[in-house]
């Protein structure tokens, strides 16, 4: 791995800026995230429609890091060590954007059920379950800056934690659904939210993939284990 | 990782045409070449890259003899053309060098026409039986190096008379006039602007479809554009040698990667 500085160093400089928009983007994301789960529980429609708003400055970042990265491959020929950056770049970025579009749609939904009688218990759990996809949202961005392929095959791992969540949640809303059909309309925009988190966490591991890539060179090759199991759920029961 | 190979791959063959083995080579007391091992493909383009100074240009001219020249200049090590040691004492470096043609940094045409340019080493190796046998070889060997149709209505012009990239032509012309099976070219571009350039890469893409090409360059893009194998240099050692896109995505060496990134090698 090149750490070493380049011979010409505003090439350095371009590819610092490059990263810095990435992790700009991502501070952003990480923010939507918590702001759209706690303008869930507080019932807060005037945070959701903040986390709307704010959607708008990701994608003008996405743009932006793209930008970046057509011109350095344009102007640089990037290769190597410096090429996989450009190309996780483009990557990163797309994933990162996806991500934010998750938050919105939460935050969107939000409001939506914020209007509705609550569901005594059905909070929590989201909750939990978005703060998880944070925290690895959060340690994948320090192993994509850090450069950290064994930090990245963690967070990677850690999205099975994710998709049981998911499984779980899945079988509690059906649960109030079948006791009281009035919870319907709720539990299905719950269900979609939950969803959108456990794809959330398939976005970052797939941030933590192109950062093994970046590192090493090669793809991790090998099936992630898949925890949810909620495709072949019966229902009933 | 083969499939990074994007130029048309049946003319590739996998056959061996040069194989070095634990090359040294020694100037008086320096140690240019430390014990290298390359094996060269036929009709497969093989690029040496490095720093200035790191022993690629010394090594290229292991595989003519082109070192037998200098006086002090000591070759130790076994290197092979077609499995028959091109250093054993029966072995003619001039009958060699028609095998294995080079082709220099700067176009050097002879002070003689386009025509006799070319035809001068069929003439002494005596590839030609008559006048119009050696007019084919002549017209051959000029549209094999993309230059015929440029000069034949002036054959009898001096070669010094053509532009930068048409000398460079004519280099390659009077190299591939005694029929070689290896072309070495020593920086071919070094001295042309980057349409000439454009037009000799392509004719090195064309040539290799005959010949096993070996081209030193400086230009890290130009190995990266012209070639399948990639050779990597570091003060006389060979770093890394393998397939040019892997060389170029994901080397395996810290050193080539700093020397194609750009960084300090």
């Amino acid at each position: 791995m090149a750490n070493q500085e380049h011979i010409v160093a505003s090439f350095d400089r371009d590819l610092e800026g490059i990263q810095a928009t990435i992790m700009k983007m991502g501070g952003l994301v990480e923010h939507s995230i918590a702001q759209a789960a706690r303008a869930l529980e507080a019932r807060d429609t005037d945070l959701a429609a903040a986390v709307r708003a704010g959607d708008r400055a990701i994608d003008a970042l996405q743009e932006q890091a793209n930008e970046q990265a057509v011109r350095i491959l344009a102007l640089r020929q990037p290769t190597a060590t410096d090429l996989r950056t450009i190309l996780s770049v483009f990557r990163v970025s797309a994933n990162l954007e996806r991500i934010g579009d998750y938050a919105k749609n939460i935050a969107k939904r939000s409001s939506v059920i914020s209007q509705a009688r609550p569901i005594s218990g059905t909070a929590s759990g989201l909750k939990r379950m978005g703060r998880a996809v944070e925290l690895m949202l959060k340690d994948a961005l320090d192993a994509y800056i850090q450069r950290d392929a064994a930090l990245a095959a963690d967070v990677r791992e850690r999205d099975q934690e994710v998709d049981q969540m998911y499984s779980t949640l899945f079988r509690e809303y059906l649960t109030f659904m079948m006791e009281d059909p009035r919870t319907i309309t709720t539990c299905m925009h719950l269900h979609f939210m939950a969803k959108n988190v456990e794809r959330m966490g398939d976005h970052v591991t797939s941030i933590c993939e192109q950062v093994i890539y970046l590192v090493t060179g090669e793809l991790p090759d090998e099936d992630r284990p898949k925890q949810d199991r909620t495709p072949y759920e019966q229902g009933g029961g | 990782m083969n499939d990074l190979q994007v130029t048309d791959p049946t003319v590739q063959t996998r056959a061996l045409k040069i194989s070095a083995r634990q090359v040294d080579v020694f100037y008086g007391d320096t140690h240019a070449i430390r014990k290298v091992d390359v094996d060269i493909a036929d009709k497969t383009v093989t690029a040496f890259i490095g720093p200035s100074g790191c022993g690629k240009s010394t090594f290229l001219r292991c595989l003519n003899r082109m070192n037998d020249t200098i006086d002090t200049a000591r070759v130790a090590g076994k290197i092979r053309l077609d499995g028959e040691d091109i250093y054993d004492p029966r072995v003619d470096p001039v009958q060699l060098r028609a095998r294995v043609g080079i082709v220099f940094q700067k176009p050097n045409p002879f002070p003689k026409s386009i025509y006799d340019n070319v035809a001068y080493g069929p003439r002494i190796h005596g590839l030609a039986r008559d006048k119009a046998a050696l007019g084919g070889i002549v017209e051959k060997s000029l549209r094999r190096a993309a230059l015929w149709d440029e000069v034949k209505d002036r054959l009898g012009a001096p070669g010094t008379s053509l532009s930068g990239g048409q000398q460079q032509r004519l280099c390659i012309a009077r190299a591939v006039a005694t029929s070689p099976e290896v072309l070495l070219m020593d920086e071919p571009c070094s001295a042309l602007d980057p349409i000439a350039t454009a037009q000799v890469e392509e004719l090195i893409d064309e040539l290799r479809r005959r010949y096993s090409v070996v081209i030193v360059t400086h230009s890290m893009q130009q190995a990266a554009r012209v070639s399948q194998n990639t050779a990597v240099f570091h003060l006389g050692e060979l770093v890394e040698f393998g397939e040019t896109g892997q060389i170029f995505t994901n080397p395996n060496d810290p050193r080539t990667e700093n020397y194609i990134t750009g960084r300090i090698g």
